[in-house]
């Protein structure tokens, strides 16, 4: 008996009118934990009942605590007939179960339910008082924090980063049980929310198990999932990075922050050349030796096609003779990683932002992709067919990140993508070479993290050298010495899943990159259409980085950080969406141009187009380096050990023609050989060409990433507007090419900007941060396709001036004027980003992971499906904000809307959605509060201080 | 090609409060979308007419999510559903409750019932504002009647209370509260000279002197309902008592001689105020002995203007003149030593020459 629940209803308002004749309510509450339930008295005849009722006491296990909701169900009594349910409000105790987090929850929630909306709130105070539990073979994991955030939480230290953890769990769905034909729509949403909800709190439970297995006390980058598998089942699976963290004190919290992104310690995020600016390593990739190769592999009795596709490429190469003085140290460095990472199965990490000095070396983009037939889940207990996929999945990476000489992979996250019956599951990572310091145990005591790495730590620039052998590559690839150290070799361009290290260097500003396709495909059923699918992928795959490396080149830039490739399957199409923060990387060389070139050069007409289209290419590259403020020396000499501030390097740069042998040797591999070939050899180059160079330039004073930090930029305000945008296009013309669907789709995605930009005019200047966990998906009613194109959470964060949210609420137009029904709601705010500009986080509250269904009969009436959506969209910002106030915080960072489902019948005037959302839950305070208020905040502080982040 | 489902929705929920304007103004978003493009809204960042129609939907769609809030403007600052800035809020709520003074013209007095609203559309089409419009202003006017009516207490203060107005805003509406209550005469065609704001005024003196609540001593000690709304039965009964003034013959030309030394050389119009005197005077004393019939007291309006107004303007008065002569009227009456209802005298005559002096229109 570990522990006592206790709950206390206080109070409701804005209650609806449930009796017409008097039209007021005469309310009372259920509070129901696993099989216990209580009642409240009946508050007659009121809309704003105080029930004030006693403390409600539950004995239960931890075990329970963990995966029960406490569930508050507000009635109507009604003498003669059954009382009428006016809502729910599920709350998730996981917060009250960990010392650190918060304390109690208290405070206003929306009275939720599935067909009406919200309907009034309720004032709820609940509290948990746990016995130590001394039993060790115990079924809980009470105390092992969680974060949705794939970075090292603010306030804490990463004692040790023990690695990979996952989980998930099966069951029916209980949309499609038999039960379902016999029951209310609302008892059937009732029924999956609760479901979900048991699901998520005994995943996290199992999850954490594993956590104290490994000897951690913590999950960061922490990414739960659903697949709504249909008729099959329903498939709640979580992945993260189990990690020992070490709560730091406030006052030396700033050390650990290694990209808070303030003010004051924008200079963190400058290259300071010589200063170690590159301390971490990327794989690099390079576009035109992509091999691909496909093996479709027969997977047992044949029933799953299984399909994987490598995608990571490396550039390597060219074995010069300066990569040998560092090799002893790798080899070195290698032995130590690979004694401390080959325990373990996965040495996967889904951070992407690192300690410092934790990232020795990148390898590259991994990333595996198999297409499988659904069956039904037989036996819910035993979730071995599901488990057996993502086993399959994760071997192929890991030993694609061995093919690339690397241990381990970061940035690791998997997703899925179902249509009827078929599921293509995904995961994708960088490979990497990892400091085996912080994976070794016993180096708690190894005297303080700040100098622990700094022997491991390569020469500022270390963190784009080759990871891999030079003289066994699997890829002929292009390799330079580093501009900036000239030891070591690099890769011409890099593409990772990872956010852009800190300490890298950086020239110019980034920018957002996106590629866009479409495939059309045959209607098919089952096996046929699996085959289909898995055909198409490869091509897919290698279209959008043929696409991303021409527009990366096209902004004359040489790295994408935060790559995400989505792709989706509909009936008859499949969509690629890849989306990545394009930069210039100060220690890669320059990119070379892109050269048009023809088949048949005889004829004049065509040259004279090719001559156009590639005068047109230039103007664009030219143009863009304005843009971007790119503008990279020539070459440049050695940097190393010489603090020389940026303003001055300029003046380092020589001439190719006045280098050293050993650069004049490099010249082969960059400068007008080095452009990059685009041959118009068939009308659907042509096609590519002109999209390439459709993509509608940015307004004056917009920028776009979707990493964490937006490179080139670093004065942040804390004006930060959260939002979502769903749009939903139906194709009339089923029967379009694969040009014109993509030309359609390139168009849509366009316009979607476009309308983005203009609504946020009034914030100039701004960056927009995308979220587009899974920005695609089609809606099922055939025959007509609806691509969803959901960039769902884009922060946008107003650089450079002063935030336009002021808080203040004293202001009160008179004296006279008095808000009745007590104290206003305090502000929480929410952002994709791990933190908030301007501010500082001083507690996390816990993890904030809820699922809704919302339900309607009578779409017309709500406004049509936008209507709908966009109150139910709303209601869960509502009730996610309402949650974390009630937990004392103030914001939600890391926030994410992983799955939104939306289905409708317009003939039958109804319409269903389902949201998942997910985010951690915390305190900040503004820097400039920082000193003189105590850590400990209540929410109602929040108060504006207007101009911080104005430098 | 066809966009199904359009949304976006920010944490904090973003407002134009030039379209709010719009919305308010009962444009479909159609003519919306125009209006904006002709106010040069193509312009900013490259905007087409697509994205200008996504954005009006999405702002329009807000408002009318917003709505109900917006009728019980309370629940706004504590409601959960939308994070709306306390200034927003404020804005919101503001613009919700303006009315066009023309449209608060044609209700004023009238019943604000289902019948009145059945006749929107006229009202729509002889002032030039959209019935959408006129519907939501009618429904403010109705809400705030229907709350303010049972409750105890100034009437101003309880609208300000429950509907968070302004100051101005919040004495408007007291004004068509206290119209629609007491149901006066304001639709005659002598009386559409008259402006909206001439009648706001009249009804704040009506209210502040002649009620139940301007009586000092009630308005501190007790909440009585409807003080503010119902003129004081009591009061009413007193100005019987004036009758005196033009039943008593000597008394009635004591008086002119009290006037007619104050005013000699002071206006031009003497000699004709000097022949009318009495017959003014019998109609200011005949209006207060009617009032305590309902049917007198919404007439109050009219009478004044065909007894009193009209026989002035036809004379040509100024106002300058018209003012002294009421100011004079007011204060001989002191100077009649047989005249007892001095208090009483002053409440009306105070009242009415305010009133008078409004709508005297040269």
């Amino acid at each position: 008996m570990p522990g006592k629940l206790k709950a206390k209803i206080v109070a409701g308002r804005h209650l609806p009118v449930m009796d017409r004749a008097s039209d007021l309510t005469d309310a009372f509450v259920e509070v129901k934990f696993g099989n216990t339930t209580f009642k409240t008295d009946v508050f007659p005849k009121s809309l704003n009942p105080q029930w004030n009722s006693e403390w409600f006491k539950f004995e239960v296990d931890d075990e329970d605590l963990q995966d029960e909701p406490l569930q508050i169900t507000v009635l109507d009594h009604d003498t003669y007939s059954a009382n009428d349910a006016i809502g729910k409000v599920y709350i998730d105790i996981d917060p009250l179960l960990c010392s650190e987090a918060a304390t109690r929850i208290c405070g206003w929630f929306p009275i939720y339910d599935t067909i009406h909306g919200i309907r009034g709130e309720i004032n709820v105070l609940v509290k948990v008082d746990l016995f130590n539990d001394l039993n060790s073979f115990r079924q809980s994991s009470c105390g092992v924090k969680f974060f949705c955030t794939t970075s090292i939480p603010r306030c804490y230290r990463a004692a040790l980063v023990h690695g990979f953890v996952e989980e998930l769990v099966v069951n029916e769905d209980p949309e499609y049980q038999w039960i379902d034909r016999i029951r209310t729509p609302r008892a059937s949403n009732e029924a999956r929310q609760r479901l979900i909800s048991l699901m998520s709190g005994e995943l996290q439970r199992k999850i954490g198990l594993k956590v104290l297995e490994m000897g951690g006390n913590a999950v960061v980058g922490y990414l739960q999932c659903f697949d709504l598998e249909g008729e099959s089942g329903l498939v709640v699976r979580a992945i993260g990075t189990a990690c020992t963290l070490d709560k730091l004190t406030p006052g030396t919290a700033p050390n650990t922050n290694t990209h808070s992104n303030t003010a004051p310690a924008s200079n963190v995020f400058r290259p300071v050349p010589g200063l170690g600016s590159c301390r971490a390593t990327w794989a690099m990739f390079k576009q035109p030796v992509l091999d691909i190769s496909f093996p479709l592999i027969g997977v047992l009795n044949n029933q799953f096609r299984h399909f994987l596709f490598l995608s990571v490429l490396s550039g390597m190469g060219s074995g010069g003779s300066a990569g040998k003085e560092a090799g002893p140290l790798k080899t070195l460095l290698r032995q130590h990683t690979q004694s401390a990472l080959e325990q373990r199965e996965f040495p996967f990490f889904t951070l992407t932002c690192f300690p410092p000095g934790f990232l020795v070396h990148v390898g590259g983009v991994v990333s595996a992709r198999s297409v499988k037939l659904l069956d039904r889940i037989h036996n819910p207990d035993e979730p071995e067919t599901r488990d057996a996929w993502w086993e399959e999945i994760r071997q192929e990476i890991k030993s694609h990140a061995k093919a690339l000489g690397c241990h381990a992979v970061v940035g690791y996250s998997e997703s899925t993508s179902i249509c009827e019956e078929v599921c293509i599951l995904s995961a994708s990572g960088t490979a990497a070479m990892l400091n085996p310091r912080f994976m070794r145990e016993g180096c708690l005591d190894a005297g303080g993290s700040d100098h622990r790495f700094e022997d491991a730590s390569p020469p500022s620039c270390g963190f784009c050298h080759i990871p891999y052998d030079e003289f066994n590559m699997p890829f002929p690839a292009q390799l330079t010495y580093c501009y900036r150290c000239r030891r070591q070799k690099v890769p011409d361009v890099l593409f990772t899943t990872i956010d852009l290290p800190a300490e890298a260097a950086v020239t110019g500003k980034g920018c957002l990159i996106q590629a866009r396709l479409c495939r059309t495909k045959k209607k098919a059923q089952g096996e046929v259409n699996a085959t289909a699918i898995s055909n198409l992928l490869p091509f897919m795959e290698y279209e959008l980085h043929t696409q991303l490396m021409n527009k990366l080149k096209l902004r004359s830039m040489n790295a994408l950080f935060g790559l995400r490739i989505q792709i989706s399957v509909g009936e008859n199409m499949l969509l690629g969406l890849a989306s990545a923060t394009g930069v210039y990387l100060s220690a890669l060389p320059a990119p070379g141009g892109i050269q048009v070139a023809g088949k048949t050069p005889s004829d004049l007409n065509y040259d004279q187009h090719i001559a156009t289209m590639q005068k047109r290419i230039n103007d664009t590259i030219t143009k863009n380096k304005e843009l971007y403020n790119i503008h990279p020396p020539e070459s440049t000499e050695e940097l190393v050990g010489s603090p020389i501030p940026d303003r001055q390097r300029s003046r380092l740069f020589r001439s190719t023609s006045e280098s050293s042998d050993e650069l004049l040797e490099l010249d082969l591999s960059h400068g007008k050989k080095d452009a990059f070939v685009l041959e118009i050899d068939d009308t659907d180059a042509v096609e590519d060409i002109q999209s390439l160079l459709t993509d509608a330039p940015m307004p004056a004073g917009f920028y776009s990433c979707n990493t964490e930090v937006m490179p080139g930029i670093y004065n942040w305000t804390s004006g930060l507007q959260m939002f979502t945008s769903v749009r939903v296009y139906r194709l009339s013309n089923a029967n379009l090419t694969n040009q014109g669907l993509n030309k359609i789709f390139t168009e849509l995605c366009e316009n979607l900007l476009k309308s983005l930009y203009f609504k946020l005019r009034s914030m100039i200047p701004c960056c927009l941060f995308w979220n587009v966990p899974r920005s695609l998906s089609f809606v099922s009613p055939p025959p007509c396709l609806h691509p969803v194109l959901r960039p769902p959470h884009r922060s946008v964060s107003s650089a450079e001036r002063c935030s336009p949210l002021p808080e203040g609420r004293s202001r009160s137009l008179r004296s006279t004027r008095s808000m009745p029904c007590g104290a206003p709601v305090a502000v929480v705010k929410m952002t994709p980003l791990s933190f908030l500009p301007g501010t500082r986080i001083v507690k996390y509250l816990g993890i904030i992971n809820m699922f809704f269904i919302r339900e309607t009969t009578s779409l017309r009436e709500e406004g049509g499906v936008s209507g709908f959506l966009h109150c139910f969209i709303a209601e869960v910002f509502a009730m996610v904000r309402a949650h974390v106030a009630a937990l004392g915080g103030n914001a939600v960072v890391s926030y994410s809307m992983k799955e939104c489902v939306f289905m409708e019948n317009p003939n039958k005037n109804q319409a269903q959605c389902l949201i998942n959302v997910s985010g951690d839950a915390v305190i900040f305070v503004r820097e400039s509060e920082q000193e003189a208020t105590p850590p400990l905040m209540s929410s109602g502080q929040i108060s504006s201080t207007g101009a911080d982040g104005t430098t | 090609m066809s966009m199904v489902l359009d949304v976006f929705v920010g944490n904090t929920t973003i407002m134009d409060m030039d379209i709010y304007q719009l919305w308010l103004d009962g444009l479909t978003v159609r003519e919306a979308v125009k209006a904006r493009m002709d106010q040069g809204a193509l312009l900013e960042c490259e905007a087409n007419a697509e994205v200008l129609m996504s954005d009006t939907m999405d702002q329009f769609r807000t408002f009318q999510l917003c709505e109900r809030l917006l009728h019980s403007p309370t629940k706004l600052a504590n409601q959960l559903l939308f994070q709306i800035p306390s200034q927003h809020q404020r804005m919101l709520i503001e613009k919700y409750y303006e009315f066009d003074s023309v449209f608060a013209r044609e209700v004023l007095g009238k019943k604000l019932s289902k019948g009145t609203k059945k006749d929107l559309d006229d009202i729509s089409s002889k002032t030039g504002i959209t019935l959408k419009s006129c519907r939501r202003q009618f429904d403010n006017f109705k809400r705030v009647f229907k709350v303010v009516e049972d409750l105890k207490g100034p009437l101003v203060e309880n609208i300000q209370h429950h509907f968070l107005l302004t100051d101005t805003q919040a004495r408007d509406y007291a004004a068509i509260v206290f119209f629609a209550n007491s149901r006066f005469e304001t639709g005659k065609r002598k009386l559409q000279y008259l402006s909206f704001q001439d009648f706001a005024y009249c009804a704040s003196q009506l209210i502040q002197y002649w009620t139940t609540g301007a009586v000092g001593e009630l308005h501190l000690y007790s909440m009585v309902e409807d003080m503010d709304v119902d003129l004081e039965k009591e009061f009413l009964h007193e100005l019987k008592d004036l009758k005196v003034l033009v039943n008593d013959k000597n008394m009635l030309d004591q008086h002119k001689v009290l006037v007619c030394a104050a005013l000699r050389g002071k206006i031009k119009v003497y000699r004709l105020m000097e022949a009318n005197f009495k017959n003014l005077s019998r109609a200011l004393i005949n209006l207060a002995s009617k009032l305590t019939h309902t049917k007198d007291v919404r007439d109050l309006f009219i009478d004044l203007v065909e007894k009193v107004i009209e026989p002035c303007r036809c004379d040509r008065w100024t106002l300058g003149e018209v003012t002294l002569f009421l100011t004079q009227y007011t204060n001989a009456a002191h100077g009649l030593g047989t005249f007892s209802r001095q208090v009483v005298w002053d409440r009306y005559m105070g009242v009415i020459r305010s009133c008078i002096l409004r709508m005297y229109h040269e």
